[in-house]
C-alpha cells in the first residue's frame, strides 16, 4: 500500500452510565455515529477489530449492522485493549489486504472499583486475603514514590483533575461535567494517599468507533485527510512496577524513573512518525489517576522528571498551553470503559485536528496529535496523528 | 502465631519472610513460588520504606478476610536491601509520621486484631531509635 492509513470517520456514545443500554448497544451506536461521519454503508465495511473487556463479544454487533459476512476479529488485551484493535486495523490496511475497515471498542463495567481475584493474576489466595488485592493502591504507592524522588506536590495533583473536570464541560461525550474547584479536590476524602475521590476515574460505560482506510480510499471519499502515523503496543521491560505486585526488583541505582511499556510504545512511535515530542501540538496521555497524567507526560518524552511542577503551575497543559493534555477531561471526567477507554483519545485528537472542538478546542490549528494508555500488567499503547 | 499461608515467614523470635531465589538468574521474588525454578531463600528482617499508601476503604469481600469493621492501615512497600522490595502492611506509626526511607523492621501482625485465633499476616514496624542504636 501506498500512503498513510487514513482516519475518515468517527463516532462515539457518551461515556459514563446509560441504564438500559448493553456495551454492544453502546458500540452499535458509536459504529453507526462514523459511519455517517464518512459516508459509508455497512456493506462497504471489509473488515472490524472489536474490543471490549467485560461487555461481550464485539463481533456479536452483526446481528444489528447486517450479517454481511464481514470479517471481524475480538480484542482483548487489558487497558490496551482499544489501542490493539486501532493497531490491528492499521495492519490489516497497510498489508494491501483491504482499504475501508473499522476499529470499534465498548464497555460497560459494574458499578464501583474493579474487583480482581488473586487467581486472575496467578497470585496466591492470602494476597487477597489481606487486602492487598485493590488497584487503587498501586497507583497510589506508585505515585508516592514519584513524588518523593521528585518534589511533585499533592496540589499539582488536584491541578491535573481541575483540568479535566473544566475541560469536560465542553465535551458532550464526557460523563462528570461539571467544574469541581481546587479546594474541593483537595480537600475531598483520601481514597488512597496522596489521592482524593476526585483523583481518580471510575470505571464507566461508552463506544467508540473509527473508520480506517487507505490513503487511496480516503481520498475517493472526499475527507479531510487525518493519517494514523504511528500505532505501537508494546509490553513492559524488565523490574518495572506494576499492579498486583507482592515484589518489585532492588535495582543498582533507584534514584530514577523505572522502565515502563509507556516509554518504549512512546519511542517506538516517535521513530515511526519521525517527529518528536517538541513536534506535538496536543496529546492524550492515561490518566486513571491525576498523578498518572503527570508520570506519563515524561514517559511519553514531554518534559523531564520533576518539571510537571511547574508545567502545572504555568498552565503548560491547558487547552491554550504549549501542550494541551487531555482535551476532552480524558478518563478522570470520562470513567474508563476498558475496551472504549483508548479509541476515545483518538477520536477525541481526531476532532482537535478537525478544529471541531468548540469550548475545548485547541487554538491556531494543531496539526499533530498524541495518544497514550497504559495499563496492567504492564501494557501501554501509542498513536500518533498528522494532518 | 498462624501465619495465613503456608511457608510465608519462619516461625521464629525475629520471623522472617521467606522468598524464591532464581536458580539462574538469582532474582528474588516474594513470595516463594514453590516451583522447581526457584529455591527458598531467608529475606533480610530489616530495610527501608520503598513507597506506601493508606488503604482508606474496606477491601470487597472476597477475596478481603478482614474483620467487617475497618480502620485504615498503611500498604507499604519495603526495600530489603540487596533483595528485593516487598508488600506488606506497616504497623505502629501515625499516618503522618510515614516518610520514604524510614528503617522499618520484619513484624507480622494478626488480621483481625480482635480474634484471639486471627491468621498471622506479613507486616513491618518502625525501627524504633533504641533498637537501631542497639543493632
Amino acid at each position: 500500500m501506498s500512503g498513510d492509513v487514513c482516519i475518515v470517520g468517527i463516532g462515539i456514545h457518551r461515556f459514563g452510565r446509560t441504564d438500559g443500554l448493553s456495551g454492544v448497544d453502546q458500540g452499535v451506536f458509536a459504529l453507526r455515529e462514523a459511519m455517517a461521519d464518512a459516508g459509508v454503508e455497512w456493506p462497504q465495511i471489509q473488515f472490524a477489530y472489536g474490543s471490549s473487556d467485560a461487555a461481550g463479544n464485539p463481533d456479536t454487533m452483526v446481528d444489528r449492522l447486517g450479517l454481511t459476512g464481514v470479517q471481524f476479529i475480538n480484542v482483548r488485551n487489558g487497558c490496551a485493549a482499544g489501542g490493539s484493535a486501532l493497531f490491528s486495523a492499521q495492519m490489516a490496511i497497510k498489508s494491501g489486504e483491504f482499504d475501508l475497515g473499522v476499529a470499534v471498542g465498548f464497555d460497560k463495567h459494574p458499578r464501583g472499583a474493579f474487583n480482581a481475584l488473586p487467581a486472575e493474576y496467578n497470585l496466591p489466595d492470602w494476597y487477597g486475603e489481606v487486602g492487598q488485592m485493590v488497584t487503587t493502591q498501586f497507583f497510589a504507592a506508585k505515585i508516592m514514590r514519584y513524588m518523593t524522588l521528585f518534589g511533585i506536590s499533592q496540589k499539582t495533583l488536584g491541578l491535573v483533575s481541575e483540568k479535566a473536570f473544566r475541560n469536560a464541560v465542553h465535551a458532550p461525550h464526557a460523563w462528570r461535567r461539571q467544574p469541581v474547584s481546587l479546594e474541593e479536590i483537595l480537600e475531598a476524602p483520601l481514597v488512597s494517599d496522596p489521592y482524593t475521590k476526585y483523583m481518580f476515574c471510575s470505571p464507566a460505560e461508552g463506544g467508540v468507533a473509527l473508520i480506517l482506510a487507505s490513503e487511496k480510499k480516503a481520498r475517493e471519499l472526499g475527507k479531510p485527510l487525518i493519517r494514523l502515523k504511528a500505532a505501537t503496543m508494546r509490553t513492559r521491560p524488565p523490574s518495572s512496577f506494576e499492579v498486583f505486585a507482592s515484589s518489585v526488583d532492588v535495582v543498582a541505582d533507584d534514584t530514577g524513573p523505572r522502565g515502563t511499556a509507556s516509554r518504549i510504545a512512546s519511542a517506538d512511535a516517535y521513530r515511526l512518525a519521525g517527529i518528536g515530542p517538541g513536534d506535538i501540538d496536543v496529546a492524550q496521555l492515561q490518566d486513571t489517576e491525576a498523578g498518572a497524567e503527570l508520570m506519563h507526560m515524561a514517559e511519553n518524552g514531554f518534559c523531564a522528571d520533576g518539571e510537571q511542577e511547574q508545567w502545572l503551575a504555568g498552565g503548560r497543559t491547558e487547552l491554550g498551553g504549549a501542550l494541551p493534555v487531555n482535551t476532552d477531561g480524558g478518563c478522570l471526567a470520562c470513567g474508563e470503559p476498558i475496551g472504549a477507554s483508548g479509541l476515545r483519545q483518538v477520536y477525541e485528537n481526531v476532532v482537535q485536528l478537525r478544529g471541531d472542538g468548540g469550548g475545548r478546542q485547541v487554538p491556531n490549528a494543531p496539526k499533530t496529535a498524541y495518544s497514550h494508555v497504559y495499563g496492567a500488567p504492564g501494557v501501554s499503547a501509542v498513536t500518533i496523528l498528522e494532518r | 502465631m498462624k501465619a495465613i499461608a503456608e511457608g510465608l515467614f519462619t516461625d521464629e523470635a525475629q520471623p522472617r519472610l521467606i522468598g524464591g531465589k532464581d536458580r539462574e538468574t538469582g532474582r528474588i521474588v516474594f513470595p516463594f513460588p514453590g516451583t522447581p525454578t526457584f529455591e527458598p531463600v531467608l529475606l533480610s528482617s530489616e530495610g527501608s520504606l520503598w513507597s506506601y499508601t493508606v488503604q482508606r476503604f474496606r477491601p470487597k469481600t472476597p477475596p478481603y478476610l478482614g474483620p467487617e469493621a475497618f480502620s485504615p492501615w498503611v500498604v507499604a512497600y519495603v526495600e530489603l536491601p540487596g533483595q528485593v522490595i516487598v508488600e506488606a502492611r506497616l504497623n505502629d506509626v501515625a499516618f503522618e509520621d510515614v516518610k520514604v526511607g524510614m528503617a522499618v523492621r520484619f513484624a507480622p501482625s494478626p488480621l483481625n486484631p480482635d480474634d484471639p485465633d486471627s491468621p498471622y499476616i506479613p507486616a513491618y514496624v518502625p525501627l524504633s531509635v533504641s533498637a537501631g542504636e542497639a543493632a
